[in-house]
């Protein structure tokens, strides 16, 4: 059975959800082909052609691939999907917002969000914000899946795969790009950080997310947010993690002026060890932190970044 | 200009739910049921576009059990005109909702759908665009604003680097992000003006879609409880664990 992946990058660089993908991948069938579709793409595809146990990549690059919009890129992916058992794109904005429409186009279900591979068929998933694991089975001849990253290990690298190019091209006039207003950071990403530290409502103020600063510098973490830190206007969107957010899953994660609501803790409570700075003893984020500092965080996070 | 906001009944989210002893599926037996909260956002949406005259009337649909009339009802009561119902015992997949969703579009005729980006409890994230592609339009996902203009709408959306807007071609569909807007509360003259909207009934089994679906769950599980761990003194002591004890840092 041959997997169809769709890589994860912005067109300039491969983002690691490939290689996880790839693992997930390997465990539904043997056959494995990549997909890069973008704008000048070449580098891109090449790296993903060292992913061990790709066979084959395919390079769809075009002008009306450029931005990723769902309406071609949808129309690509059924087209090739077609002719596979199994097509798979990362649980990114970008997978979450073109795959559904492969799905549609293909007249099967999607399962979303895979944590788990059974088998060949059947899938292990998150429901209600991770209060629930689901284990489902689709008779579906084509399985279009997205997946959780976090939940999978990078593939290796250290291959060389066969690159060839598709000509399909899918232009299409209904939608077009107008901009991209994108955070800029020196930081590593969330959901590729190993270390993480987030601030809630408690922080006040966005200025006040400088005291995270200091401590993710010499953490090397990135830094997130929970949804009333976002809508506050605290830090941008991006920063979000949560049920509707960013998965993710550090091997720290350090939660300060953070309660802890159901759908925060959907975003992080696989995190590897989970610290909750908060001056609310009762604050349920202690439930699920393996070391609590209760206290005020104006007073813990200097000396905390004095500490490291 | 005609909105259509497909709204879906889904436990309230401040509940936590429990898995079955059977492991059948998650039990709802009593459970407070409301609006799916996105679905809330776009009611929110359209009934502020019609506010501001963009939007001449705004239709809801809902799919479920009898029961999704309330979740109807209360859309009503935040302003939208009338209400269609659905009606099916079944559970449905995002697929087979979305081909219904089709046949309404159809026979409405909607410029704009707006939809939730997730339903709070399957967390599938899928309807809004397979609706779209079955229908041929153009999307525009995870809104944080949507601005109508003539014959298009520009929505920007909350993607994983920032934001990103996209110009689409009527008719489209757009889900709802957190940041969209802030809905407002149904005043007690509004909800009793929603109990005199008209809002129809249909069976499901007439619109002439195959409704069963192919995925089967097997099983529903509680998930791997986290061991409560400890509260520390200070920051001192905290520094010494995640170097020593759990050997993060
Ligand atoms: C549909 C839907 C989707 C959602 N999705 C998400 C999501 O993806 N991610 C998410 O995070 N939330 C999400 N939420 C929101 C969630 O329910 C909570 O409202 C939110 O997580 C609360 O954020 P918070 O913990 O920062 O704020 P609060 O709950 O207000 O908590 C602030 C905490 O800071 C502490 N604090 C205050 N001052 C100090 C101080 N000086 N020192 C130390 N501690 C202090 C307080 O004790 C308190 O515990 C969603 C909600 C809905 C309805
Ligand atoms: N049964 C339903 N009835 C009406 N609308 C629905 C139904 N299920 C899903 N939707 C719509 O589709 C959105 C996304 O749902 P989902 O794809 O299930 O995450 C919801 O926010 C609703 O707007």
């Amino acid at each position: 059975m041959a997997v169809l992946i769709y890589a994860e990058h912005d067109n300039q660089h491969l983002k690691p959800d490939t290689h996880k993908l790839v693992t997930a991948a390997s465990q539904m069938g043997d056959e494995l082909h990549v997909l890069v579709a973008g704008e000048g793409v070449d580098a891109i595809a090449k790296q993903a052609a060292t992913i061990a146990g790709v066979s084959k990549v395919i390079v769809a690059d075009n002008a009306a691939y450029a931005h990723q919009l769902a309406e071609p890129v949808s129309a690509l992916v059924a087209d090739l999907g077609k002719d596979y058992s199994h097509v798979l794109a990362a649980a990114t904005t970008t997978g979450k917002n073109f795959m559904p429409r492969v799905a549609a186009m293909l007249d099967v279900a999607q399962i979303s969000d895979i944590i788990r591979v059974d088998s060949a068929d059947t899938f292990v998933r998150p429901i209600y914000a991770g209060n629930a694991i689901a284990t489902v089975q689709s008779e579906d001849a084509i399985k279009v899946l997205t997946v959780r990253s976090a939940a999978f290990d990078a593939a290796a690298e250290g291959n060389s795969a066969s690159i060839e190019n598709s000509d399909v091209v899918k232009a299409m006039d209904i939608s077009g790009f107008v901009g991209e207003e994108l955070t800029e950071s020196e930081r590593p990403e969330l959901t590729a950080a190993d270390v993480i530290i987030s601030g809630g409502r408690g922080m006040q103020n966005g200025e006040n997310f400088a005291l995270l600063e200091g401590i993710a510098d010499k953490l090397g973490a990135a830094i997130g947010a929970s949804r009333a830190a976002v809508d506050a206007g605290f830090v941008p969107n991006d920063m979000q993690v949560g049920q509707t957010g960013k998965i993710v899953a550090p091997q720290l994660y350090i939660a300060v002026g953070i309660s802890g609501a159901i759908q925060h803790l959907a975003g992080m409570k696989d995190s590897k060890i989970i610290v909750a700075i908060n001056k609310d003893e009762e604050a349920p984020i202690f439930q699920v932190a393996d070391y609590g500092l209760v206290g005020d965080l104006f007073d813990i996070l200097p000396q905390l970044e004095a500490a490291l | 200009m005609k909105i259509l906001v497909p709204v879906k009944r889904a436990i309230d989210y401040n509940v936590k739910v429990r898995v079955k002893p059977d492991n059948s599926a998650v039990d709802l037996t009593n459970a407070k049921m409301a609006i799916n909260p996105f679905c809330e956002i776009a009611v929110e949406e359209a009934v502020r576009l019609k506010e501001k005259g963009t939007a001449s009337e705004v239709v809801v649909v809902s799919i479920g059990e009898k029961a999704c009339q309330e979740q109807i009802r209360t859309a009503l009561a935040l302003g939208a005109d009338r209400g269609l119902h659905i009606e099916t015992s079944d559970s449905l997949d995002s697929l087979q909702v979305a081909k219904l969703l089709q046949k309404v579009v159809e026979e409405e005729a909607p410029q704009l759908v707006i939809l939730g980006k997730q339903s709070i409890d399957s967390d599938n994230n899928q309807t809004g665009q397979m609706l779209a592609a079955l229908t041929g339009m153009p999307q525009g996902t995870f809104a944080s604003e949507v601005q109508v203009e003539e014959g298009s709408v520009a929505v920007t959306r909350e993607i994983d680097g920032g934001l990103q807007t996209v110009k689409l071609s009527l008719p489209a569909v757009v889900t709802t992000d957190l940041r969209l807007n802030e809905p407002r509360y149904a005043s007690l003259p509004n909800i009793m003006k929603a109990k005199r909207k008209p809002l129809d009934v249909k069976a499901a089994a007439d619109y002439g879609v195959d409704l069963t679906s192919k995925v089967k769950t097997l099983k529903v599980e509680a998930p791997a409880q986290r061991q409560g761990g400890v509260k520390v003194a200070d920051v001192a002591e905290l520094v010494e664990k995640l170097k020593t004890e759990a050997k993060v840092i």
